[in-house]
């Protein structure tokens, strides 16, 4: 049983060689161990919520990182989980295995971002139409207004 | 006796009859008794005096503006029922104005538009609020539509952000003066209205 969540993340940071965590207890990882991190801090530290999923977007460092807020419930903690993922090939394996929540936050993060999300059960647009051409949060997304 | 009748007659009339009967009188034909009984006009206009008197809205919030446009403006303070206006219609096929309240994005387009199809005519349409007018202050957005009037045919514009519940109720009156063609409360409007 796990009191609050910096002992949460010094425990993770001690027990697994390829988490970082920086001065604001926020734990980074790899994107190719995304998977089997989320699985484990679900199954072994009771996480058992999603409450966010987000990304940002760094054109400088060609990269999205890509953040999950975890929550547990029963201990009433929430860690920041980052990953980065490369701007030309946004590729990452979907959470939504570990989390159900995880179907529209990544639907949303598709939509906006453009990182795709391999593995999920239906990665479609959800808040702009279907046919919609580029992703609106991007940095260098270009548009012509509206007005006339 | 041996009278010229028609002089005779004409100044006894004179005396007796109103003078409103004769002489250059347009009305001459339809004297007030008549009047009073019997209207000749249009099957058009009594059509249309029906339709004035009974608009039947077809709700239709997108947004904010719906909580003024179509919640306030029904509920007991400004009271939309007094015009018998109120029956808000779920669905398309009984309703003859759409108000659209709110922002219109390029999702939304396409059912503005089939629900507006689906409409049966005689139908009107109220943009209600600077989003549905033009876009309002989501006008440089990627995916709103700079007025609902780049879809469907807008009959009345309430402006505001969002317009009070009287701006709602004198949309509606606009509306009904266009139905019953009433150019005399128009022309109060000068330069707001323009009259087809």
């Amino acid at each position: 049983m796990i009191e609050d969540a910096t002992t949460l993340v010094d425990e993770l940071g001690k027990k697994f060689d390829y988490v970082e965590v920086n001065e604001q207890s926020t734990v980074i990882i790899p994107a190719d161990k995304l998977l089997e991190f989320m699985q484990a801090l679900k199954d072994d530290y009771g996480m058992d919520f999603l409450t966010n999923e987000t990304a940002a977007d760094y054109p400088e460092e060609n990269k999205f990182e890509v953040v999950y807020n975890v929550s547990s419930i029963e201990n009433g903690i929430t860690i920041m989980v980052k990953t980065s993922v490369d701007r030309d090939n946004p590729e990452l394996p979907s959470v939504f295995s570990v989390w159900g929540g995880a179907n529209w936050q990544e639907r949303e993060i598709y939509d906006l971002m453009g990182v795709v999300f391999t593995g999920h059960p239906n990665p479609k647009r959800i808040l702009l139409d279907y046919d919609y051409e580029g992703h609106p949060l991007r940095k260098d997304f270009q548009w012509k207004g509206g007005r006339e | 006796m041996a009278v010229d009748n028609g002089k005779q007659i004409k100044t006894a009339q004179k005396d007796i009859w109103p003078a409103e009967y004769f002489g250059d009188n347009p009305d001459y034909k339809e004297p007030p008794e008549l009047s009073r009984l019997i209207h000749l006009t249009t099957v058009d206009k009594v059509l249309n005096l029906a339709r004035g008197y009974s608009i039947w809205p077809l709700g239709f919030g997108l947004a904010c503006c719906a909580i003024e446009g179509l919640m306030a403006t029904q509920d007991p303070r400004y009271d939309l029922s007094r015009f018998g206006w109120e029956v808000n219609r779920g669905t398309a096929r009984q309703a003859d104005v759409m108000v659209v309240c709110g922002t219109v994005t390029t999702k939304a387009a396409n059912f503005i538009v089939r629900l507006w199809e689906q409409m049966t005519e005689p139908k009107w349409c109220m943009a209600l609020g600077g989003c549905a007018i033009s876009g309002g202050p989501f006008v440089d957005s990627y995916h709103v539509v700079p007025g609902v009037n780049k879809l469907i045919p807008v009959d009345v514009y309430v402006p505001g952000c969002p317009p009070r519940p009287d701006a709602v109720i004198e949309g509606y009156l606009m509306l009904q003066a266009k139905i019953l063609d009433n150019r005399k409360f128009l022309e109060k409007y000068k330069g707001k209205v323009v009259t087809g």
